[in-house]
């Protein structure tokens, strides 16, 4: 037997106990259970991924319990453990599992330090659900699920009212995907009469026309929700202001696993996607659109965690760039190898904010390598990973994804281009990040800087492992063109993934655009490093030459605002004007009173009658006897 | 042997006796004892129709009645000594606490 029940059960396990006995067992007994919850679950994700190697088909199934039973429609909990959910499992526990060994070291001393790793515990357990599931039920629920979780753990920090703020933007964005989600479940119940995955992939190209305008509709929807959970335009402006949240949540949930569901979603139906090409450009076209914005705006950002923030959402632009040119297997790629190095570089910040305490603007940095040796050196890392430098983890599937965005029948030129800028924008603030904060001179406080030392080592460890992660991840899928080894992405995802057809350009191209793009990135670190090396002097006199670009990518392309202005305060006015004023109060509030009204009134008439003078009742009594006997008789 | 109607009469004017006492007297016992007239005005009247038509089924009654009468005596004594030992006085209207 696989067991693969286990996996889930054990973070499942971990949130029991910490939620409810962390509090009376003490610290100690949470920093035991926490981590040790998922490195079980991790170790049995490794087993299950062996097993699922070895078995005729690659698919692992297990049958739990029958949950729903309605005519000829039956949902059940079902695990299954196939190629890609076996990444995604070996991801979301191993990188949890560092992370919440992190934790232990960052949250160290805060209230509510039981609390915060019951839900980390749950999250995992939620996101663990989300890629078992055999079914979109069950997925359904996981997506719910790391939705609460991501809910719960943005506003963390209860005392703060930007946090409560975030965290509930968090959740109505959501809510607007969600809406798509399940629409388009009910959409393929209608068209499949069943939702399990391997139903609809395995019949998708039987019952639906393709290009039709149902499997359009389906996977636009599907997209819909992609776009809430993976923070896509048009509802990405959640994520940034998510990084309220303490810093290893902004590591794990919104740049390691949640935040990728949406791509695992579209990745899981590649079946049902390639047969709408129209969905297909739209899902291209808005993530290499996501891809820019996201890092026009991260050039300016004074804010380190939101700098990585909208580098996340720039990633992320271009993860479902790849899922829009059908290379899955790129997309996926490029899913893992960013969870090694934006978990690591998130991680990396949250070290310098503690050992500054607590300060995240980088105007306030400066001059840290000496004093963060570790931290410096494996942001570096991560810096390079990103920023695409050759043969780190970054550069490969990144360059993947350049090479399908140009080459791919649903790709182009276009598309490429706006890759190819964005990965310069990204080599660009990240090195300007790691200038503003490691290099130049101290802008840190002066009674603060005495006491900058170096993270425990609960914290350097999980830094230095994700580190190695981020440099060495990217050869499990070297490009075909280096014929070295084989690339084990497409031998590991042998015949996963829906084809499409096609495709064109050569070798040379291939190279030609791999060393224009690497040329590209180096040029902006050495700009970078030219602007930023010595804090933001260079770069001031630069910016009052550009004020209105620089104005536009500072305050996000105003779109807060522009959404403020275009749903917020309509809904607002309509609230208060016509459901408010008009219908709350005059009908519904009118209706109660005069109920009420009625019965005062009629109270008020036969009261009198009640005087407590007992003969009076017994003349009453006697009177209405002598009224029926006349009657009766 | 005395008329039916007779009894009968005279089992309607006790009835009306205890009705108006109930009605009129202001004392609890008075009250009271007029609530047992006309329980007994009652029994009368069964115990005539039962000998009239020679059957037992209004005897049955009477001892019904009978019984649940003891059983309220003892209940409406002992709520009658309670509101005399708290309020020291049995004019039914002081007892006019229940109301609106």
């Amino acid at each position: 037997m696989s067991q693969i029940w286990l996996v889930p059960a054990f973070p499942l396990l971990g949130f029991i106990l910490n939620g409810f006995l962390g509090k009376r067992f003490g610290t100690r007994f949470v920093t035991f259970v926490g981590p040790l919850a998922i490195a079980l679950a991790f170790a049995q994700s490794l087993v299950l991924f062996f097993q699922m190697l070895e078995v005729e088909g690659n698919v692992l199934h297990e049958h739990l319990y029958t949950w729903i039973v309605s005519g000829n429609f039956e949902a059940g909990i079902n695990f299954q453990v196939d190629q890609l959910s076996s990444l995604y499992l070996l991801v979301i526990t191993g990188v949890g599992f560092l992370i919440h060994v992190y934790s232990v070291g960052y949250m160290d001393g805060e209230s509510g330090y039981y609390r915060f790793f019951a839900y980390l515990n749950l999250f995992v357990f939620f996101m663990l659900l989300l890629v078992l599931g055999d079914s979109f039920l069950l997925m359904f629920v996981g997506w719910e699920g790391v939705g609460l979780c991501s809910y719960l753990l943005i506003g963390y920090y209860l005392e703060k009212d930007s946090a409560a703020e975030a965290a509930k933007k968090a959740f109505l964005f959501n809510r607007v995907g969600d809406f798509g989600v399940l629409s388009a479940v009910l959409l393929i119940f209608l068209a499949f009469g069943s939702i399990e995955f391997a139903t609809v992939n395995a019949e998708a190209a039987t019952r639906l026309d393709y290009g039709g305008s149902l499997v359009t509709a389906i996977t636009l929807l599907l997209f819909l929700g992609a776009t809430g959970k993976s923070a896509q335009i048009p509802l990405f402006v959640w994520l940034p202001d998510a990084m309220e949240g303490p810093t290893p949540v902004s590591a794990l949930i919104h740049a390691a696993t949640m935040v990728t569901a949406g791509l695992y979603m579209v990745a899981r139906l590649s079946h049902l996607f390639v047969l709408a090409p129209f969905t297909m450009n739209v899902i291209a076209v808005v993530g290499a659109t996501t891809a820019l914005l996201a890092a026009t705006i991260a050039i300016t950002q004074t804010d380190i965690k939101r700098v990585l923030a909208y580098s996340t959402v720039s990633q992320l632009g271009y993860m479902f760039l790849a899922m829009g040119v059908g290379a899955f297997g790129a997309g996926v790629f490029h899913v893992m190898t960013h969870a090694f190095f934006k978990a690591l570089l998130f991680l990396g910040s949250g070290s310098v904010i503690l050992a500054i305490h607590h300060e995240q603007d980088m105007r306030k940095m400066g001059a840290l390598s000496n004093k963060l040796p570790i931290t410096y050196v494996t942001m570096l890392l991560g810096t390079l990973a990103i920023s695409g430098i050759p043969f780190f983890s970054g550069f490969f599937s990144k360059d993947e994804i350049l090479w399908k965005a140009f080459s791919s029948s649903y790709g182009g030129p276009w598309l490429w281009g706006v890759g190819f800028l964005t990965a310069g924008m990204t080599a660009f603030y990240m090195f300007r990040m790691i200038y503003l904060t490691f290099h130049g001179e101290s802008r840190v406080d002066s009674h603060v800087a005495k006491h900058v030392r170096e993270s425990p080592f609960t914290i350097t460890i999980p830094l230095m492992i994700l580190a190695v992660l981020a440099v060495l991840g990217g050869f499990f899928g070297v490009p075909h063109v280096f014929h070295l080894i084989p690339n084990g992405i497409e031998v590991f995802f042998h015949d996963f993934f829906a084809e499409i057809p096609g495709g064109h350009g050569t070798v040379s191209t291939e190279w030609t655009l791999m060393i224009l793009s690497v040329m590209f990135a180096l040029l902006a670190w050495f700009v970078a490093s030219r602007l930023y090396h010595s804090g933001f002097k260079i770069a001031s006199a630069l910016r009052s030459k550009w004020e209105w670009a620089y104005q536009l990518s500072l305050n996000k392309w105003y779109v807060d605002e522009i959404y403020d202005a275009l749903i917020i305060q309509p809904g607002r006015l309509l609230s208060t004007h016509l459901l408010w004023r008009l219908f709350d109060q005059n009908v519904i509030d009118r209706s109660v009173n005069t109920t009420g009204i009625v019965a005062r009134m009629v109270g008020n008439t036969i009261r009198p009658f009640q005087n407590g003078l007992t003969q009076n009742y017994a003349l009453i009594f006697t009177l209405g006897t002598f009224l029926i006997l006349w009657y009766v008789m | 042997m005395i008329p039916i109607e007779h009894i009968l009469l005279l089992s309607a004017l006790l009835f009306t006796i205890g009705v108006l006492g109930v009605m009129l007297r202001r004392n609890v016992i008075i009250m009271f004892m007029s609530i047992e007239l006309m329980l007994n005005a009652v029994n009368l009247s069964f115990a005539t129709f039962a000998r009239g038509m020679d059957s037992m089924t209004g005897v049955v009654f009477i001892f019904f009645i009978i019984v649940v009468a003891a059983a309220e005596a003892v209940v409406g004594l002992s709520i009658i000594l309670s509101i005399f030992r708290t309020s020291k006085t049995l004019d039914i209207d002081e007892f006019n606490l229940l109301k609106w």
